[in-house]
């Protein structure tokens, strides 16, 4: 079955940041407890990696968090610029700290400043005059997954692990012997 | 808790290592508000007048402002107080950039440094973590360099780094800190900092900074941001191009040079060029500027960008601030080109943008007339571009020549003799500044030059208009959205300005007027530096993001401090007062205060004497420029009249 979903997308236009962090700022206090309670850049959901010298200004938004870094690392060169090393990734991950809560440590991940009631875009965008964010809506069809329970989720990472074989043949083990 | 500060200062004491974490009184918050007003009574506590600039028992405190680190925008700036070696008064030298909120998120309003280091150090706070670290590997490096360095050895690529170069190390009068795209370059600040044998503080911070009534605070924010934006949709009208915006004038982005070139005076501030701008010129300049450009760039939460870096085909790489690509440009009387040239080098020393290029056009003027000769300047190059990259490197190191020359070009003058003196003649106390030789004296702007404690007139001058608009309709216009006025009669004073006749210059505006109208802009000036707020957004440009009647609430929202325009137009007097009495404390007098005798083609010496009379009355000092008993008791400063008077400064009569 088709259903609809709403799919956020912010356009980061590196050209045009002129590398103010405004986006970090408007972040960290926005998603305060309580709201604007505090700034903090350090528990932005979105960082600039700045490097003014070698002429690199990338927002990155934080995305999902691992427990494990990647195997190997990229490092991106484009039209002559080279990057930092995973600068464009999103991962809350060990191999760096960003996207992590100076005094716990917890990953964070950007919301798109969900809200009640909602903002007409998120809070980064809004504060950055320069235009290098961009808020952009648009609707999809896709079709509707089928939503695991929690049991089927573990199970399902036993499959990924075992094979499902060895797995129904322990389940059938465990069973007989009552 | 405490709201929009953190509460601590950091004191380092260079001589013994020693470093201690010092919890701040909140009453001298509600008093003083905080960065330089802070500062400037830490000084007059700590720093008594005998106390020479490069001496250990000399404090240099590098302070946030009071609402640096919260999401005001623009509110970014490093103000670095001390005293000057240049002009022995206290020096308060401001930065925009990234380092202050940084140091802010560590837990610290100000960094207070004491002491004289035995070797090369710097200094790395990590919040609760604060090292001083060898720097021998860095000696002689450039300010950037420093900083990549230390970003690198650290591991922190997010730590923000204020340096100082060669000039700094070697004491230079008029040596800077560098930081990123932003500098602390006026009165030797850099020299103080390399007299304590401390090459950079690094610094990075992941605290949070709190807001006392934040919905109320935020809204303010949004306004703010709201506005810069329909100013930058809307440029004024009726002034040059340069002055229509906000923030620092635009060099990086507006071409249009026009009335810097044909206005200010070109070598060691001697020549005006009426017709240098043409359209050769500006297509020439445009396509120098375009080439160099890389990015503007930003300080911390702010929408302008004023600055830019540059990437010059040859040369290392460097961020630009304002004004530097034109003062050694016009200096050396050469091209566009050059001043992008030798700001890299300049930059990566850590020498002021203004007084560098005037003394070395002054040592070449003197070169000219003979009071200096080839044997002071064995091996100098001919071509002008040449002779100053050659007396820059000299006086950096402080070698031959060059170690005069870094005194500035009031000591300079002094120790060269020969009718040296003459030629240092663009200085007001002993500072040089910005080269601009006029026709008719202007009486708002010579109670500004004589007056200012910061001694350079971007740093007092901004919200009256420079000149009267030539039409009457014009100056309806101006004042119509001109909400930022302390009152509905300065707008009258505007509207009555006239080009000629009994309404203009010298006798227009008023004496009374103009004490209110430089009052008013010199107050702007004062809250700025005390909560940190870059003057791009408040005190210099007309019509500004921040002004007396929206301060006190973004003030009393973020601080928790009760605070109306009462309060604060009088917390900004008891700061502007403070810093009065430490400067005549060190010996400043009214006969310092004086423009250079050639700023004005036409003076009027009765007109300035009763100008001078009548601005010290309305501030609340005596004929002495000296505040009085009744000044200093209404501001809860009774302790400075005792002291003043155990000095034999205030007596009977005064």
């Amino acid at each position: 079955m088709k259903v609809k979903k709403k799919v956020k997308t912010i356009k980061i236009d590196v050209d045009k940041c002129n590398g103010c962090r405004a986006c970090e700022v408007i972040c960290a206090s926005f998603h305060a407890a309580p709201k604007y309670s505090s700034n903090n850049p350090a528990r932005a959901r979105i960082r600039l990696i700045r490097d003014p010298i070698r002429d690199v200004f990338v927002p990155v938004y934080a995305g999902e968090y691992t427990a494990s870094e990647c195997m190997g690392r990229d490092k991106y060169v484009i039209d002559g610029k080279e990057y930092d090393e995973c600068g464009f990734c999103r991962a809350s991950c060990p191999s760096r700290d960003v996207f992590k809560e100076p005094d716990s440590g917890l990953p964070l991940k950007c919301d798109m400043c969900e809200d009640d009631p909602s903002l007409k875009e998120p809070m980064c965008v809004q504060w950055c005059l320069a235009e290098a964010l961009t808020y952009e809506e648009r609707e999809e069809e896709v079709e509707e997954e089928v939503t695991l329970g929690d049991m089927e989720l573990g199970l399902k990472s036993l499959v990924d692990k075992h094979g499902l074989q060895q797995l129904v043949d322990s389940v059938a083990r465990m069973s007989q012997k009552g | 808790m405490r709201y929009a500060e953190t509460g601590y200062n950091l004191e380092i004491d260079l001589s013994r290592g020693n470093i201690e974490r010092v919890e701040t009184d909140p009453r001298l918050t509600e008093l003083h508000l905080g960065g330089l007003g802070t500062n400037a009574k830490i000084l007059w506590d700590r720093v008594t007048p005998e106390v020479d600039p490069f001496s250990p028992d000399n404090l240099l405190i590098f302070s946030a402002g009071l609402l640096t680190g919260t999401p005001a925008p623009g509110a970014n700036r490093t103000i670095v107080s001390t005293i000057s070696p240049q002009t022995n008064l206290m020096a308060y030298s401001m930065m925009g950039g990234f380092f202050a909120p940084e140091l802010k998120h560590a837990g610290y309003d100000k960094v207070i440094i004491r002491g004289q280091s035995p070797d090369l150090v710097y200094l790395w706070i990590h919040n609760d973590k604060v090292e001083i670290r060898d720097a021998s590997h860095l000696k002689g490096m450039g300010t950037n360099e420093t900083a990549d360095l230390i970003r690198q050895e650290l591991k922190e690529p997010n730590a923000h780094v204020a340096s100082i170069g060669l000039a700094g190390e070697n004491r230079v009068f008029y040596a800077s800190i560098e930081q990123g795209r932003s500098s602390c370059s006026r009165l030797g600040v850099g020299g103080v900092m390399g007299s304590k044998r401390l090459k950079a503080i690094a610094v990075r911070g992941t605290k949070d900074v709190n807001i006392a009534r934040s919905a109320e605070f935020m809204e303010q924010c949004n306004e703010v941001l709201k506005y810069i934006q329909v100013r930058g949709e809307n440029p004024l009208g009726m002034v040059p191009p340069i002055l229509a915006g906000l923030g620092s004038p635009q060099e990086m982005r507006i071409h249009d040079e026009e009335w810097h070139t044909t206005n200010f005076a070109w070598g060691n501030a001697r020549h005006r060029r009426k017709d240098f701008w043409t359209e050769e010129v500006e297509t020439k300049w445009t396509e120098s500027s375009e080439n160099a450009r890389q990015r503007f760039l930003s300080c911390y939460n702010c929408p302008m960008s004023c600055g830019a870096s540059v990437a010059y085909p040859g040369i290392p790489k460097y961020m630009m601030k304002c004004y530097s690509k034109l003062t050694y440009t016009m200096a050396s009387m050469t091209d566009l080109d050059f001043g992008f040239r030798i700001n890299s080098k300049a930059q990566a020393y850590g020498v002021d943008g203004f007084t560098t290029p005037q003394t070395i056009a002054f040592a070449l003027e003197l070169y000219e007339a003979g009071i200096l000769t080839d044997e002071d300047m064995p091996g100098m190059p001919s071509d002008p571009e040449g002779r100053f990259f050659w007396l820059l490197e000299r006086i950096v190191r402080r070698e031959g020549i060059g170690d005069i020359l870094a005194d500035g070009t009031y000591w300079a003058a002094k120790k060269i003799g020969k009718g040296a003196e003459a030629y240092a003649h663009n200085n007001i106390k002993k500072h040089e500044q910005l080269p601009l030789k006029l026709g008719m004296m202007n009486p708002v702007y010579f109670l500004m030059y004589c007056t200012g404690e910061k001694i350079n007139i971007t740093q007092i001058e901004g919200q009256f208009p420079q000149a009267p608009f030539p039409t009457k309709e014009s100056r309806e216009e101006f004042v119509k959205d001109w909400i930022h006025v302390p009152a509905e009669k300065f707008k009258q004073y505007f509207l009555d300005w006239e080009l000629r006749g009994e309404n203009s210059n010298p006798y227009y505006p008023t004496v009374e007027a103009s004490c209110e109208i430089v009052d008013w802009m010199e107050q702007m000036h004062y809250i700025d530096d005390a909560v940190g707020m870059c003057a791009g957004l408040g005190s210099f440009p007309l019509k500004p993001a921040y002004h007396l009647h929206n301060y006190p609430t973004v003030i009393s929202s973020a601080t928790g401090i009760d605070m109306d325009e009462v309060g604060l137009k009088q917390a900004a007097k008891r700061n502007r007062t403070l810093i009065r009495a430490f400067n005549v404390r060190r010996g400043l007098t009214r006969d310092d205060e004086r423009p250079p005798e050639d700023h004005w083609r036409k003076r009027f010496p009765e007109l300035e004497a009763t100008l001078l009379d009548e601005y010290y009355k309305f501030k609340g000092w005596n004929n002495q420029g000296i505040p009085t008993r009744e000044s200093l008791h209404e501001l809860g400063m009774d302790y400075v009249s005792k002291d003043l008077e155990q000095r034999g400064i205030l007596n009977d009569e005064s």
